[in-house]
């Protein structure tokens, strides 16, 4: 769907123009990078076998690239999950009723407990070789990535305007040419945006998922996730630093690299067909698009696309035959819905059965306590940041000259991961000598916060001008002008930025309430500690039952508060 | 493909006795159209006019083939219709152009679909762009044109498809009215020059002087369930002149029959007329019909105008004006006849005396809308003096759809507020007496 047409510059010169020249060492060596970097992962190798990890910081280029490959064949297969899955569930009805729930359900467990669960089959799945770890932590990283941006284009494929539905029909495009033509672009900078977001709370994951620990063995695969691991265990303060250096030039890379000019080429899909507000512009698109050679072959790629509608177009029109309207019957449909009864009844007897055999009832009662404990933490700490940033984010966002630089500064924040600080806590746990169950806790929003921080900076410079003038001519003070006026303002996108924070604090949780500085350990009693600890001994019954307890847990919490907000915020507040 | 469709007969799209349901959120099924026959002839332009909700818009998704009519027959060329068919086209209200592609790519994209091939397309593509005069902005993309260039693109997008009937929906209304103007005129001029193979025309609209000047022929469609009410033959050459004494005349004529009341109402034209409690309340805001009232009693009209040349002196178009007009009627503060309007005595009243006006409005409120009779009633019984929204949403949407259920509501809600009738709270959607009420009706 790349096209560059809008950027017209005949320079007529045989071998190409001068970007090419300069663009041509950069492709080749990237190319270099990847194949090598890829040609690492197939590597030969038992459990228990030694992996040497170096804390030399002249392996951090090479680290970075190993991880940075993982993450890109993650988001590689979370966007082709995407594509298809969503697609699915927005077109085919029997398929949604399944998907959707299917899809809230996974998005609620817990990404480091897919890790547990999966690690095991997938060194299965490639004996004797280290592919089968790199799958699983790939495979976590995609855990981490995919759910939102399925959820993301399968909203955006139920909201496609109508009137351009009924023109897709008039015009009689066939299902594979709307989804080009139509679909696809509409929903792309909602994509994008969750895409980028997906990335950033990866690198959160790649910390936990290179590095390791099933059934008391140790992997870790080479990474900056490994070289942090080995850092912590070894207390390794100077390595801790060069590793959160090399995480901000690999953020900084991406953003430049990657996602600026894929914001700024998404800007022509936005929907509102006023000018009005400017895109994100990037010096790299700009690049790319004055080089030629680029050009042919994006010109290459949209013609076998283009190609592609001759060959898949509708080849009647509304007065045959075969247009006419199958009247749909009911009777497969209850068959259908008969078929998932039957199945969720049979996964319900085995659920009990599992529990009473495996664990115990007692057992369950005693992770619901946990779970509780855990429940209290997210919220309570989310009031507190909250209270903190709230007002702060308020005072940013009115401030225009400073909006903009800290937005940034509190996405690269987001995207940091806050595994980093955690020794710092327990350093200063051991040394007060304070109690774990509390001082732990504000580990958990330590990397979300900053979902608040910046969705509020967002939703308060966004206040419009006209308002802000009211509230200065009426000399609204105090606490009447953050009730009537501040609040409610900023409220929707408050809502938003929390619900993201809660669901990551939750995620959090497995690595805050457990966490080990060299051999010092400290845990929380909570459901996060649980299942870290479970993990660690390899107990797969008991993962599996606090992972559908966390699950439960999460569902329950955006069913019943956050979904209700939102509404709230929908219905009630917005501009 | 379409070559082997008869193309002898005269009639391009025949309905006979369409209807068509919708079903409601909570599984109500309400008839949109019942018993519409209908008909359009080679060469001819028809336009459908009504109010909103009377279900021309859907009628012209069923001649577009976009919405399955639940009974009767539809016919393109005598062929079943059952889905949009290569010969007819359509142009949108909001133009419907796909943002991320350029004029040229729109205007490409039913051929595109079709598979021709791509040097055919651009041929064809400029043609038709420099038909509607566009050249020149092949590339742009939509959101850097104007709203009159816009339609051009929808317009261009539909004749590139060689279309034996266009479709219009309300295809002006969304822009200025002269650009507005000059389109239509753009448009008639294509249609006269039979420089494009169309053979039939079918316009939605609320403009009733667009009606007049473009049509052969006009449809008037009334409400709940929607259907044909009134036909009007014109054949005054094209261009007609909107001065022109016969053009006035049946501006004139076309007023009077769009603000008849249905035969069901009876002739009681005297009194306000009885409605049942789902009518559809006009969108009439109360400082505007205050600001008609008062228009109406002054100089040059002194109580009795010509509703065109109230059109003309308001600068409001025909669906503002309309539901005006009719909300002042139901209220009994003018009437309705024969495409004039009228100040009743209350009415002048109303006028003099500004102390009175809310207490009036509240009286004429209740007594002949019995929405707001209703609301009021059942607040009355409740020792709390108030009750949610909801029962009364679900009691209109038994004969609205939901959208229209809320709308006939709120305007119920916003009368009743200035009529001083009732009170509603938007957060907890609330309806309530006036404060200082309740304790009153308790005792």
């Amino acid at each position: 769907m790349i096209k560059f047409e809008y950027f017209p510059r005949q320079v007529i010169e045989a071998g190409g123009n001068r970007w090419d020249w300069a663009l041509l060492p950069l492709v080749l060596s990237a190319l270099v990078l990847l194949a090598f970097g890829a040609a690492q992962m197939s590597h030969p190798y038992q459990i228990g076998a030694p992996m040497p990890i170096y804390l030399d910081p002249a392996y951090l280029p090479y680290y970075l690239l190993r991880t940075t490959l993982r993450m890109f064949i993650a988001l590689g297969a979370s966007i082709v999950f995407t594509l298809v899955y969503a697609t699915l569930a927005a077109k085919n009805r029997a398929a949604e009723k399944v998907l959707i729930p299917l899809l809230d359900i996974l998005q609620s467990i817990p990404v480091l407990g897919f890790l547990s669960i999966t690690v095991t089959g997938f060194i299965a799945l490639f004996p004797g070789n280290l592919l089968g770890v790199e799958c699983a932590a790939i495979f976590a990283i995609f855990t981490s990535q995919a759910w939102n941006m399925a959820f993301s284009l399968y909203q955006s494929l139920r909201t496609v305007p109508g009137e351009l539905q009924e023109a897709a029909r008039i015009f009689q495009l066939s299902g594979w040419q709307r989804f080009w033509r139509l679909e696809l672009p509409f929903a792309m900078p909602q994509l994008l945006w969750n895409i980028m977001m997906s990335m950033s709370g990866g690198w959160f994951f790649v910390v936990a998922s290179e590095a390791i620990s099933v059934s008391n063995q140790n992997i870790k695969l080479p990474g900056i996730g490994s070289y942090i691991a080995l850092a912590l265990e070894q207390r390794n303060l100077p390595a801790i630093g060069w590793a959160i250096g090399t995480m901000v030039i690999g953020i900084l890379l991406y953003d430049q690299l990657l996602f600026r000019p894929l914001l700024a080429w998404a800007d022509k899909f936005r929907f509102e067909t006023e000018g009005g507000e400017t895109g994100q512009s990037s010096w790299l698109l700009t690049w790319l698009r004055r080089t030629e050679r680029l050009q042919f072959i994006a010109r290459g790629g949209l013609k076998v696309v283009e190609k592609s509608f001759s060959l898949f177009r509708r080849e009647y029109d509304g007065t045959s035959i075969r247009a006419r309207p199958q009247p749909i019957s009911d009777k497969w449909s209850r068959i259908w819905d008969a078929g998932i009864a039957a199945l969720v009844l049979f996964a319900v007897w085995r659920l009990v059965t599992f529990i009473h055999s495996e664990v115990g009832a007692g057992e369950v009662a005693r992770v619901f306590l946990f779970g509780f404990y855990t429940l209290i933490r997210v919220l309570v700490l989310i009031g507190l940041a909250s209270l903190v940033w709230v007002p702060v984010a308020i005072w940013i966002g009115m401030n225009p000259r400073w909006a903009d630089r800290l937005q940034a500064v509190a996405q690269l924040l987001a995207a940091f991961p806050a595994n980093l600080m955690f020794p710092l806590a327990v350093v200063f746990i051991v040394y007060f000598n304070l109690n774990p169950d509390i001082w732990l806790s504000p580990l958990m929003v330590f990397g979300t916060q900053w979902y608040i921080l910046f969705n509020v900076i967002a939703g308060a410079s966004n206040i419009p001008s006209e308002l802000r003038y009211a509230a200065q001519n009426l000399g609204l003070k105090g606490w009447l002008k953050w009730r009537r006026y501040l609040l409610p303002a900023i409220f929707p996108s408050f809502v938003t930025g929390a619900i993201t924070a809660s669901g990551g604090s939750w995620n959090a949780s497995i690595v805050a309430e457990y966490v080990t500085w060299g051999n010092t350990q400290l845990e929380a009693h909570g459901l996060g500690s649980y299942i870290a600890k479970m993990t660690a001994t390899g107990d797969f019954p008991r993962i599996a039952l606090g992972i559908g307890v966390m699950c439960v847990f999460v569902m329950s919490l955006n069913h019943f508060l956050w979904r209700k907000l939102y509404s709230l915020a929908e219905d009630r507040m917005h501009f | 493909m379409g070559k082997e469709i008869d193309t002898m007969t005269d009639t391009l799209i025949e309905l006979k006795n369409v209807e068509k349901r919708f079903k409601s959120a909570d599984g109500m099924a309400r008839t949109v159209l019942e018993g519409v026959d209908f008909e359009l002839q080679d060469g001819e332009i028809v336009a459908l006019l009504g109010q909103s909700g009377s279900g021309k818009s859907t009628l012209l998704r069923v001649i577009a083939g976009l919405i399955q009519a639940d009974g009767g027959d539809v016919k393109y060329r005598g062929q079943p219709l059952y889905g949009p068919a290569n010969g007819i086209s359509m142009v949108f209200q909001s133009f419907a152009l796909f943002p991320w592609l350029t004029v040229q790519q729109n205007v490409e994209l039913g051929l595109e679909a079709r598979g021709v091939s791509q040097d055919e397309r651009a041929k064809r593509a400029e043609a038709a762009i420099e038909l509607i005069g566009l050249s020149g902005f092949e590339g742009a993309l939509p959101r850097e044109l104007s709203g009159g260039m816009r339609q051009r693109v929808g317009i261009a997008r539909a004749l590139v498809m060689e279309p034996d009937v266009l479709l219009m929906d309300e295809a002006f209304s969304a822009l200025d009215v002269m650009t507005g103007e000059q389109l239509r005129d753009d448009m008639l001029e294509l249609w006269d020059g039979k420089s494009t193979p169309m053979r039939g025309l079918l316009i939605v609209s609320h403009n009733i002087e667009e009606a007049v000047l473009m049509a052969d022929r006009i449809l008037i469609f009334a409400s709940d369930p929607g259907r044909v009410r009134a036909e009007l033959r014109i054949s005054l050459p094209r261009p007609r002149d909107v001065d022109s004494v016969e053009v006035r005349a049946l501006i004139d004529q076309v007023y009077a029959l769009m603000t008849a009341r249905a035969p069901r109402a009876g002739k009681a034209a005297e009194e306000a007329v009885s409605l049942h409690l789902g009518y559809r309340l006009p969108e009439a805001d109360v400082s505007r019909m205050e600001g008609m009232l008062e228009l109406l009693s002054e100089e040059p009209f002194n109580g009795r105008a010509d509703l065109p040349k109230l059109v003309d002196e308001t600068d409001l178009t025909d669906d503002e004006l309309l539901p005006l007009a009719d909300a002042l009627h139901l209220l009994g503060l003018a009437q309705l006849a024969h495409g004039d309007i009228v100040i009743t005595p209350l009415g002048k009243r109303y006028v003099e005396n500004e102390d009175v006006r809310q207490e009036i409005f509240g009286q004429q409120l209740l007594a002949h809308v019995p929405l707001a009779a209703h609301i009021r009633h059942s607040l009355e019984q409740e020792p709390s003096g108030e009750l949610p929204e909801g029962p009364f949403l679900k009691l209109l949407r038994e004969s609205l759809d939901a959208d229209e259920a809320e709308r006939v509501l709120k305007v119920a809600i916003e009368w009743g507020r200035y009529g001083e009738a009732y009170e509603y709270n938007y957060n907890t959607g609330v309806v309530h007496l006036p404060e200082g009420e309740e304790e009153a009706e308790a005792e």
